[in-house]
C-alpha cells in the first residue's frame, strides 16, 4: 500500500510532519509511516502513534550509529522501496536538507527543500518555497512518481495527541559502512531561543563594531521586552551570537508585532526573515540603505548614539 | 590532484526589480554565487599548497557564461568547461546534477568536487548531494574549514548546535559555507592572462544526454507560480536631531500599538 514516509533526526520535528502527514494522507487516501533510524530509535514510537503514524519502521544498524547522509539516505531509500512509500516528508534542518536530495536521487525523485507550505491540489502536492534569494515565493508540483519534500521546522502545527495504537516494524537493512567519520563534535554555546514566537524582536547586523558592544543591544531588547536576532555575519562568521538567532533565508522566518533592525543593510536574504513582522523599524547610519524601503519607520543615524537614546526614552515613557 | 569546482551564474539579486509582483531579471547583471566563489577560492588555496593540482571550473548556463567564466579563470582555475546548449535551459536540480555528473565523468579522474552549500538564488542545496549520489562519492556539506593531506580530507562542518569535525578519503564531494574564506578579487592582469586558458563548451549530445533528460523536459519540478509576496511598508524615515527622532519613533510605535503592552 502506498504511504507517506516521515523522517527527521529530531523526533519533535518528525511529530510536526506526522501531524501534517495524517492530514495529507487523508486527502490522498494513503497511510502515514515514520522511519526511526539509528541508536535509540524506536524509544518514542508511542508518541509517533499518538501524533498519527499508522506504522513506524525501526532500524538499528552499525552504519546508522551516527548521522552520515550517505548511510541515512540508503536506509530511507530501502524502507521507501520495500513499503511503496511515494511521498517522503523530512524536516529541512541542515541534516534533513543534505539528506533529502541524496535520497531523492536514489529514488529518481523530484525534491523540494525548505518548503514553507504543502497542500493537496488536484490529487497532487503543491509545495511552496522561497526563490530568487527570498524575493519571490514559488509554488511547485513534483512530477515524478516519488516525491521528496523537506519542510522548514515549525511550518506545521503539532496536532493533538490521541490515544492510538500503531504497528512497530523492525527492518533489516543492507548498508555499507559510511565513508565519512566524525572525529570530534564541538558543541556551540547556545541558549534555547524561540524567535518564531517572539512578539518583539531586535535584530543586530554588521553595524555593530565589536562583541562587547552587544550590551547596548541587550539593553534595548530589555527595554522593549524583545528577543535578539542577528544577521548571518554575526553568527556564522564572528560567532558573537548563536545560530539560533539567525534571521533570514537560512535562519528563522519571524512574525513579531514589531521588529527593529539595527545596523543592517537590508539584503534580501535577511529581509525575507522579517517579512511576517507587522511593524518593521530600521536604524542605520546610511540613509540609502535598502532596509529603509522595507520598513515602516526608520531613523537615519549612528546606532551608537540612537540606541542608547532610544533606551533612555523608552525607560522614561 | 584534480579538483572540479561547480559554479552557477545567477542574476545579482540586489538588482532585481519587482513589478506587479513579478521579478524582472532582464536588467540584472549575471554573477557567480557567493558560496560558489568561496568554493573556487578554496580550490585555488589547495592548489597553491599542493603542487601538481589542477582546478577545473564547471558551469552550466546561458551564453553569458563565456564572458563570466573569465573571472573564475583569473582567480586561479586552470581550465573551464561550460555546458551551454539550448536543451539545458530550464533544468531543475535533477537535470543540472545529471549534466554536471556526466561532465565530471567525461573529464576523467577527479579527487575533489567542490560546490556551494547552496546557490545564492535557489539555495536548494540539492545539486551537491545529488552529484555525490550520482558519482558514488561521500559528501561533506556546510564546510567552514578544509584540510587536505595526501588523500586524507578533514573538514569542520557548521551544524546548528555544533561544529562537527569529519574525515574521509578522496575522492569526495564537499559543499562550502561562505564563511570558509574571503574570495580574492582578480586583478586586470590576471584577467588578461586568463584569456589564454582553455575553455571547452559541451552540449547535451557531447555528454550522451538526450533532450528528455535535461532542461525543462527532464525536470522533476513544475513551477506553477513564482511571485513576490504582497507587502507594503510605510517607509517613514526620521532624521535630524537625536531627541526629536527618537521621540517621533516612540510616538509612531505607540500609535501602532506595538509598544508598552
Ligand atoms: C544563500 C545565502 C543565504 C543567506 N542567508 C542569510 C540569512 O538567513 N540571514 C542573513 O542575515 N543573511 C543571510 N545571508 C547574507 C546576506 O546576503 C547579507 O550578507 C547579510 O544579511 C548582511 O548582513 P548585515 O546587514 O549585517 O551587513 P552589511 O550588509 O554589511 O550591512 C551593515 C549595515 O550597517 C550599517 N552601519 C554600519 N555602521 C553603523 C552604525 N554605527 N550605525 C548604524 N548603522 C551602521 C551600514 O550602513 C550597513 O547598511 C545569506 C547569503 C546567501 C548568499
Ligand atoms: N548550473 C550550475 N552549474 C554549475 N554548478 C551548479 C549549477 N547549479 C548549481 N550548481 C552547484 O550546486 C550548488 C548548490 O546549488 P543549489 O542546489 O541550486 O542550491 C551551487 O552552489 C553550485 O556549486
Amino acid at each position: 500500500m502506498a504511504e507517506i514516509l516521515v523522517f527527521s533526526e529530531k523526533d519533535d520535528l518528525a511529530f510536526e510532519l506526522v501531524s501534517k502527514g495524517r492530514e495529507l494522507g487523508a486527502a490522498l487516501n494513503v497511510g502515514v509511516a515514520a522511519a526511526l533510524l539509528g541508536e535509540g530509535a524506536g524509544a518514542r514510537s508511542d508518541e509517533y502513534f499518538a501524533y498519527g503514524a499508522d506504522r513506524v519502521y525501526v532500524a538499528h544498524h552499525p552504519a546508522l550509529a551516527h548521522f552520515h547522509a550517505e548511510a541515512f539516505a540508503e536506509a530511507l531509500y530501502q524502507i521507501a522501496q520495500k513499503n511503496d512509500a511515494q511521498v517522503l516528508l523530512l524536516a529541512s534542518t541542515k541534516r534533513g536538507k543534505e539528506l533529502s536530495p541524496r535520497v531523492a536521487q536514489k529514488l529518481g525523485a523530484g525534491c523540494v527543500t525548505d518548503a514553507t507550505a504543502v497542500e493537496v491540489q488536484d490529487g497532487n502536492l503543491l509545495v511552496s518555497r522561497y526563490a530568487l534569494g527570498g524575493n519571490t515565493v514559488a509554488s511547485e508540483f513534483i512530477k515524478t512518481p516519488h516525491k521528496v519534500i523537506a519542510v522548514m521546522p515549525k511550518t506545521f502545527e503539532l496536532g493533538a495527541k490521541e490515544a492510538r495504537q500503531g504497528e512497530v516494524v523492525t527492518v533489516d537493512l543492507d548498508l555499507k559502512e559510511p565513508r565519512t567519520r566524525i572525529v570530534e563534535r564541538r558543541e556551540k554555546a547556545g541558549e534555547a531561543v524561540n524567535l518564531e514566537e517572539a512578539e518583539v524582536l531586535v535584530c543586530i547586523g554588521r553595524g555593530l563594531e565589536k562583541k562587547q558592544d552587544l550590551g547596548i543591544i541587550e539593553e534595548l531588547a530589555r527595554a522593549l521586552g524583545a528577543e535578539i536576532g542577528c544577521t548571518k555575519t554575526l553568527c556564522s562568521d564572528y560567532q558573537w551570537l548563536s545560530e539560533d538567532r539567525l534571521v533570514g533565508l537560512s535562519g528563522k522566518k519571524t512574525s513579531p508585532g514589531l521588529v527593529i533592525s539595527v545596523g543592517i543593510s537590508g539584503q534580501i536574504q535577511y529581509t525575507v526573515g522579517i517579512r511576517g513582522a507587522r511593524i518593521a523599524v530600521a536604524i542605520n547610519k546610511d540613509g540609502q540603505a535598502p532596509i529603509f524601503a522595507l520598513s515602516d519607520y526608520g531613523i537615519v543615524g549612528d546606532l551608537y548614539q540612537v540606541v542608547p537614546k532610544l533606551v533612555e526614552a523608552l525607560r522614561a515613557a | 590532484m584534480n579538483i572540479v569546482v561547480c559554479l552557477k551564474q545567477i542574476p545579482d539579486l540586489q538588482q532585481i526589480r519587482i513589478k506587479d509582483r513579478r521579478p524582472l531579471l532582464e536588467g540584472a547583471p549575471l554573477i557567480f554565487g557567493d558560496m560558489d566563489k568561496s568554493a573556487l577560492e578554496e580550490a585555488v588555496r589547495i592548489k597553491e599548497k599542493a603542487k601538481g593540482t589542477k582546478v577545473t571550473a564547471l558551469a552550466m548556463g546561458g551564453a553569458k557564461l563565456k564572458d563570466g567564466i573569465k573571472e573564475a579563470l583569473a582567480i586561479g582555475a586552470d581550465e573551464a568547461v561550460l555546458l551551454m546548449d539550448p536543451p539545458f535551459a530550464g533544468s531543475d536540480t535533477m537535470g543540472t546534477a545529471r549534466a554536471l555528473a556526466k561532465a565530471i565523468e567525461k573529464l576523467g579522474e577527479h579527487d575533489l568536487i567542490l560546490c556551494g552549500e547552496g546557490s545564492t538564488d535557489n539555495y536548494s542545496g540539492q545539486v551537491g548531494p545529488r552529484l555525490a549520489e550520482l558519482l558514488d562519492l561521500p559528501q561533506i556539506t556546510y564546510v567552514r574549514e578544509l584540510e587536505i593531506e595526501g588523500n586524507k580530507l578533514k573538514a569542520v562542518r557548521n551544524m546548528e548546535e555544533s561544529f562537527e569535525v569529519v574525515e574521509t578519503e578522496l575522492p569526495a564531494l564537499v559543499t562550502v559555507a561562505d564563511e570558509i574564506n574571503q574570495p580574492r578579487l582578480a586583478s586586470l592582469r590576471d584577467i588578461l592572462k586568463a584569456a589564454r586558458k582553455p575553455v571547452q563548451e559541451w552540449t547535451a549530445a557531447d555528454l550522451g544526454l538526450s533532450e528528455d533528460e535535461v532542461g525543462a523536459k527532464g525536470s522533476a519540478i513544475e513551477t506553477v507560480s513564482n511571485l513576490a509576496p504582497e507587502q507594503e511598508r510605510k517607509q517613514v524615515v526620521f532624521k535630524g536631531d537625536l531627541d526629536e527622532v527618537t521621540e517621533n519613533l516612540i510616538n509612531a510605535l505607540t500609535k501602532e500599538g506595538v509598544l508598552g503592552r
